[in-house]
């Protein structure tokens, strides 16, 4: 059963990620996101991390790519760009080295650290999921709200000033323009 | 280990298999009946409040209506624009109907929640919740689910290649997403109260009249709730996604034939689960109305099955209200509604959410409750105060700049 759905995840995973990549209309690359994300909210459900799938569907799903999609709708997609022509000549090369040092990486991770999840060792601690139904988001926030709580706070004031930023920069332009016209 | 129904826990027996299979099927033939009459309801409500008689001649009281639009609707012809993306086209309603479906399997639809029996039943020799799913997240699914519905009329007006439905569709997607903050942070005083997120627990929480959700949270939650879901479901006077006057039909003009129908049905839908779901969080869903020790009972009806029949009784009210505000409300303007999400319902519910967590706190130190109000009170107060100073000084900003955007 848990390989089966597995099975089914890393299909859905793996289509969507060839999909974002070949398809070239920008809202099919975006659905094919969508699937990848769903594809790995059922992996986190198979995990029984119940809470992250949701937030995974809610976050990335319900709002990220739904941004993406009102983007692609407001600019339009009907302007045919030519992909052949690089604006960034290097982009291309560097593309290569970057996801073959990443494939390079995660190996090696996954090589190192293959032995401590087959032992279930002392390097993870494995939570016990038995204390009741809400145990997930309890300890989510536990760990968020106590341990981590700075990083947490940091981040979402890096969210803020880049809000903020946006805004100001966005905005600056045209005050200029008023200031120069009195 | 991957089930959601501790019925399949364990060794996979035939029985179990059978009762969620039924319960599978129960659930469906129940939205699409609750659809269907939600539709014949409203017509009939509708037009008794403008002083007609609407349907009357399908059935009794023309109650078989919906049925016939909707034979009729399928023999229809299907017409696929040229300049419409033909896969995605097709897609949406889809996207749209599943959704859905799908939040409806989270409503404890009855059950016994009396005497701390948690909504348990016992169906040929087997404990079961009368809900299709009770997972661990609850009422986080039914977030997640409407977040995804909003793809559906998305994707359909901008698939149709035609302006009116994508004018609509971009609406609809910035008015959805503005409101879902609100839903999310109104749910969240629930939440608090009720300490989990299954929806189970939050009705086996609600014994009494004065401890659901709607009195124990003070009112403005579910105020809050109850408007970002009308405006979630893009029902009247959030209906700026079909205004008729402005967009044809909005992102549903280029529908015709079962695919239209999917849409309609899609909506009505949803107002049925919106309403289970305001009913399960604030109102104690299948639980009898009580006061103290006084436990509105049927008599002659089995506990379980008066759970389903309270549910109902509930459920109906805010069907009905729903209604009123279609007959009742104008359409708010575009710029109305997005100063409504972001100005007044995103910083309340907040507000709210703080007042109540400050609260909790001191009940949990022992601390004096009332200077802890006071003072939340003051720091609201101070807070509004700014959000206000903020919105005047923009304002006049934007009068002497003119608007970017």
């Amino acid at each position: 059963m848990e390989f089966f759905v597995f099975g089914c995840a890393a299909l859905m995973i793996l289509v969507g990620a060839v999909g974002v990549i070949t398809r070239s209309h920008p809202v099919h690359a975006a659905l094919s996101l969508v699937l990848t994300l769903f594809g790995v909210a059922v992996l986190f459900v198979a995990q029984e991390a119940h809470f992250l799938a949701a937030v995974q569907v809610i976050v990335y799903a319900g709002a990220i790519v739904v941004l993406f999609l009102f983007v692609i709708m407001l600019l339009g997609v009907d302007r045919v760009e030519n992909l052949r022509t690089e604006p960034l000549t290097a982009q291309r090369p560097l593309a290569v080295i970057v996801s073959l040092g990443l494939i390079g990486i995660l190996v090696a991770a996954f090589t190192t650290g293959s032995g401590a999840l087959h032992e279930r060792g002392e390097g993870i601690n494995i939570p016990d999921l038995s204390t009741g139904t809400d145990a997930n988001t309890t300890q989510l926030a536990e760990s968020i709200f106590s341990k981590y709580v700075v990083a947490f706070e940091v981040t979402s004031v890096l969210l803020v000033v880049a809000v903020v930023g946006t805004v100001l920069l966005s905005r600056r332009i045209k005050s200029v323009e008023v200031e120069t016209s009195k | 280990m991957i089930a959601l129904d501790e019925l399949l826990v364990d060794n996979l027996l035939w029985a179990p298999l059978l009762i969620v299979l039924l319960k599978v099927v129960v659930v469906f033939i129940v939205g699409l009946l609750a659809t269907m009459l939600m539709v014949w309801f409203e017509r009939k409500a509708i037009a008794g409040m403008q002083n007609r008689i609407g349907p009357n001649k399908t059935g009794p009281f023309g109650i078989l209506q919906t049925l016939a639009d909707g034979i009729k609707l399928f023999f229809k012809e299907d017409l696929i624009p040229n300049r419409s993306d033909r896969f995605v086209f097709a897609l949406a309603p889809f996207l749209s109907f599943v959704p859905a479906f799908l939040a409806f399997a989270i409503i404890p639809l009855g059950g016994d929640f009396r005497n701390g029996n948690g909504g348990e039943v016992t169906w040929f020799g087997h404990v079961t919740k009368v809900q299709l799913a009770d997972p661990p997240i609850g009422v986080l699914f039914a977030l997640a689910i409407s977040s995804i519905a909003v793809y559906g009329i998305m994707l359909a007006g901008w698939s149709s290649g035609s302006k009116y439905p994508l004018i609509g569709s971009v609406r609809a997607s910035a008015q959805m997403v503005s409101y879902e903050a609100a839903l999310g942070l109104s749910l969240a005083s629930v939440l608090l109260v009720a300490g989990t997120l299954s929806t189970s627990g939050i009705v086996a929480a609600q014994t009494t009249i004065t401890q659901w959700n709607v009195i124990s949270t003070g009112f403005i939650p579910f105020i809050i709730f109850l408007i970002a879901a009308t405006a979630e479901l893009n029902r009247p006077p959030f209906d700026l996604v079909e205004a008729e006057q402005e967009l044809v039909g909005g992102f549903n003009t280029e529908y015709s034939s079962i695919r239209f129908a999917l849409f309609y049905l899609a909506e009505f839908m949803n107002t049925v689960t919106m309403s289970a779901l305001i009913v399960t969080l604030f109102f104690g869903g299948p639980q009898p109305i009580a006061f103290g020790n006084f436990v509105l009972d049927i008599p002659l009806l089995p506990n379980a099955l008066e759970g389903t029949f309270w549910l109902l009784a509930k459920v109906l009210v805010f069907l009905y209200i729903y209604i009123w505000f279609r007959a009742t409300l104008p359409r708010l303007r575009y710029d109305q509604l997005m100063d409504l999400g972001w100005k007044v319902l995103i910083p309340g519910s907040l507000g709210w959410f703080m007042l109540l967590a400050s609260q909790r706190l001191a009940r949990q130190n022992d601390w004096n409750i009332f200077i802890i109000t006071g003072s939340s009170v003051v720091v609201m107060v101070a807070c509004y105060l700014l959000l206000q100073a903020a919105f005047s000084k923009s304002a006049r900003e934007r009068e002497i700049q003119g608007s970017m955007f």
